[in-house]
């Protein structure tokens, strides 16, 4: 279960800005989810190895041969605020 | 013409095309128009130039990269967004001379079963259009079946192809995991996530896989299938071995069950032999999915910070408040949910319990099917436990949502193929048959869908 304090402490690990509301909501929900998800608390899986991906496979390698790259231009092309050949963005320690 | 273009399958206008009955303009202007006219929600873009091609176009759920074609994933925070580059996948079919006719609607970043996640609306079923269409490919799905695509690709991450091809009558395909390039397809969870086709027959599923698959050097885990991918043709099922699961379980609906049923003493007419086979571990499947795609979710999405594309909110701050305030704008309800209880998951103390444990199962979940398929050659399950359900019905209960991927999860976390042909209809409504094989055998699968299929000699109403 998860707590109102939790849901603050997650939202700023992930980088979210909850409003009030949705910090409240959260909170119903994600224990709501949780529950469901610890049914798996209950299962003996003691020697059992985690599955990260499933289809065997070795190192895939390439070839060392040089080959363009998107050209910075086009890579800048998306970008809200691009400046020269950058992004620009808000000093870290801005406020 | 025109209205008969409407009644071939995809594979019969490509004949067309190559026998030169048909032009390669004629049928793209066909589906452009078609496109266009579109009144259920399915398309968020829609070609504007005949690009032709030596088979009918391909409608792209919108989450495929194509260069300089606007690519949101249903999402705010990539409105407008127009990608430098084409993911491999949709290269393949343009290449092999199917062209981008439009991009369709989807759940947000593919996280949902109903389409009602979409930053752009919702998608209406063309069976019922108070309806879902299913999920998260529901834009794909309606228009296959409503009869504005020929045919169309979606991703499957744990039923988001299979699930709205039940709902809406159609084939849908979730190749093994590593058939397909992931290069390109804006990513939900990188261990699960697949490419494959929304059809209207087990034919036109398999000329497009052939398309589709492939080895790619820009996406590593892709490793393609080997060998040719014939076109089925199999029209008995002597000597194939099917093992149900799931028609006992809770909350399956009587109706889907039904028609589940009807569907499976086919395959006996057929020759086939079915018994009942059991996967201890797959009713678990749902709980760790909900810990693992979260989790890789979190991960993924992390991108999405208002620097280098898509939408940036600014509010005079620093950059954390600017990547904070971004996030908040740019993502939907669902995701932000997703990326929650992945960060929860993946925090520091929580890891082993939540993560690591879903991992476990996950292993149990592959060694059930490695079991079933000493004894089976394929798996044969409902696809949803449901009909297509009321838009609005379940928005406000995420858990309830979670459920309609009871089936078809477990497949997507041992990363073999499955396949969700129409087997009837509940009601009116109709009712999706998922067959599952081992990983890579995409070939004896549709070819056993095709035999089914020609039995069952389901009839698509919409389409109209």
């Amino acid at each position: 279960m998860i707590d109102r304090e939790q849901v603050l402490h997650v939202a700023k690990l992930a980088r979210l800005r909850l409003t009030d509301a949705e910090v409240e909501r959260m909170t119903g929900e994600l224990s709501k989810i949780l529950g469901h998800v610890e049914q798996i608390e209950a299962l003996d899986l003691d020697g059992v190895e985690p599955t990260s991906h499933v289809v065997a496979l070795e190192n895939v390698l390439r070839e060392d041969v040089p080959r363009e790259s998107l050209p910075r231009e086009r890579a800048l092309e998306g970008a809200p605020d691009a400046a020269g050949d950058g992004f620009r963005v808000p000093s870290p320690g801005a406020s | 013409m025109s209205q008969d273009l409407l009644a071939l399958s995809a594979e019969a206008q490509a004949r067309g095309i190559g026998a030169g009955e048909l032009s390669g303009e004629e049928v793209f202007e066909f589906w452009r128009v078609r496109a266009v006219e579109d009144e259920l929600g399915a398309y968020l873009w829609v070609a504007d130039e005949n690009a032709g091609g030596s088979l009918p176009p391909v409608a792209v759920k919108d989450l495929f990269c194509v260069e300089g074609v606007p690519s949101s994933a249903g999402s705010r925070i990539l409105d407008g967004y127009r990608p430098p580059y084409t993911a491999t996948s949709v290269r393949n079919l343009i290449e092999g001379g199917a062209h981008v006719l439009g991009k369709t609607n989807q759940d947000e970043f593919a996280m949902g079963s109903s389409n009602e996640n979409s930053a752009y609306g919702p998608v209406e079923n063309p069976w019922d259009r108070t309806l879902v269409p299913g999920g998260s490919s529901g834009g794909s799905a309606a228009a296959v079946a409503g009869g504005t695509a020929p045919w169309a690709i979606g991703t499957d991450t744990g039923g988001s192809i299979r699930q709205p091809a039940a709902l809406c009558g159609i084939v849908g395909l979730k190749p093994t995991y590593g058939a397909v390039s992931r290069y390109g397809m804006i990513a939900f969870a990188s261990s699960l996530d697949q490419c494959g086709p929304l059809t209207r027959d087990v034919t036109d599923a398999a000329l497009m896989l052939r398309l589709l698959e492939g080895r790619d050097p820009c996406d590593s885990t892709c490793v393609g299938i080997e060998g040719d991918i014939a076109l089925p043709s199999a029209e008995r099922l002597d000597g194939l071995r099917f093992g149900v699961w799931g028609l006992e379980e809770e909350g399956l609906e009587a109706g889907v069950a039904d028609v589940c049923r009807a569907a499976i003493g086919r395959i006996e007419e057929l020759g086939g032999g079915v018994q009942e086979i059991q996967l201890p571990d797959a009713g678990h499947g749902l709980s760790a999915y909900y810990v693992i795609a979260p989790a890789e979710a979190s991960a993924n999405l992390a991108r999405y910070d208002g620097v280098r594309y898509g939408l940036r909110s600014t509010d005079d701050g620093d950059l954390t408040s600017l990547y904070e305030q971004t996030r908040h704008d740019g993502f939907g309800d669902e995701v932000k949910r997703r990326i929650m209880i992945g960060t929860y998951a993946l925090s520091s103390g929580y890891y082993d319990a939540y993560y690591g444990k879903a991992q476990k199962v996950r292993t149990r979940i592959v060694e059930d099917f490695r079991a079933a398929f000493e004894q089976v050659d394929f798996v044969v399950t409902p696809t949803s436990p449901t009909v297509a359900f009321k838009l609005g019905e379940r928005t406000a209960d995420p858990l309830a949502m979670y459920l309609s991927d009871y089936f078809t999860v477990p497949m997507s976390l041992a990363g073999i193929p499955a396949v969700s042909i129409p087997a009837g209809l509940s009601d009116g409504l109709p009712v999706g048959l998922q067959i599952a094989g081992p990983a890579f055998s995409e070939a004896r699968i549709l070819d056993a869908a095709h035999a089914l299929e020609r039995a069952i000699g389901f009839e698509g109403v919409p389409r109209t």
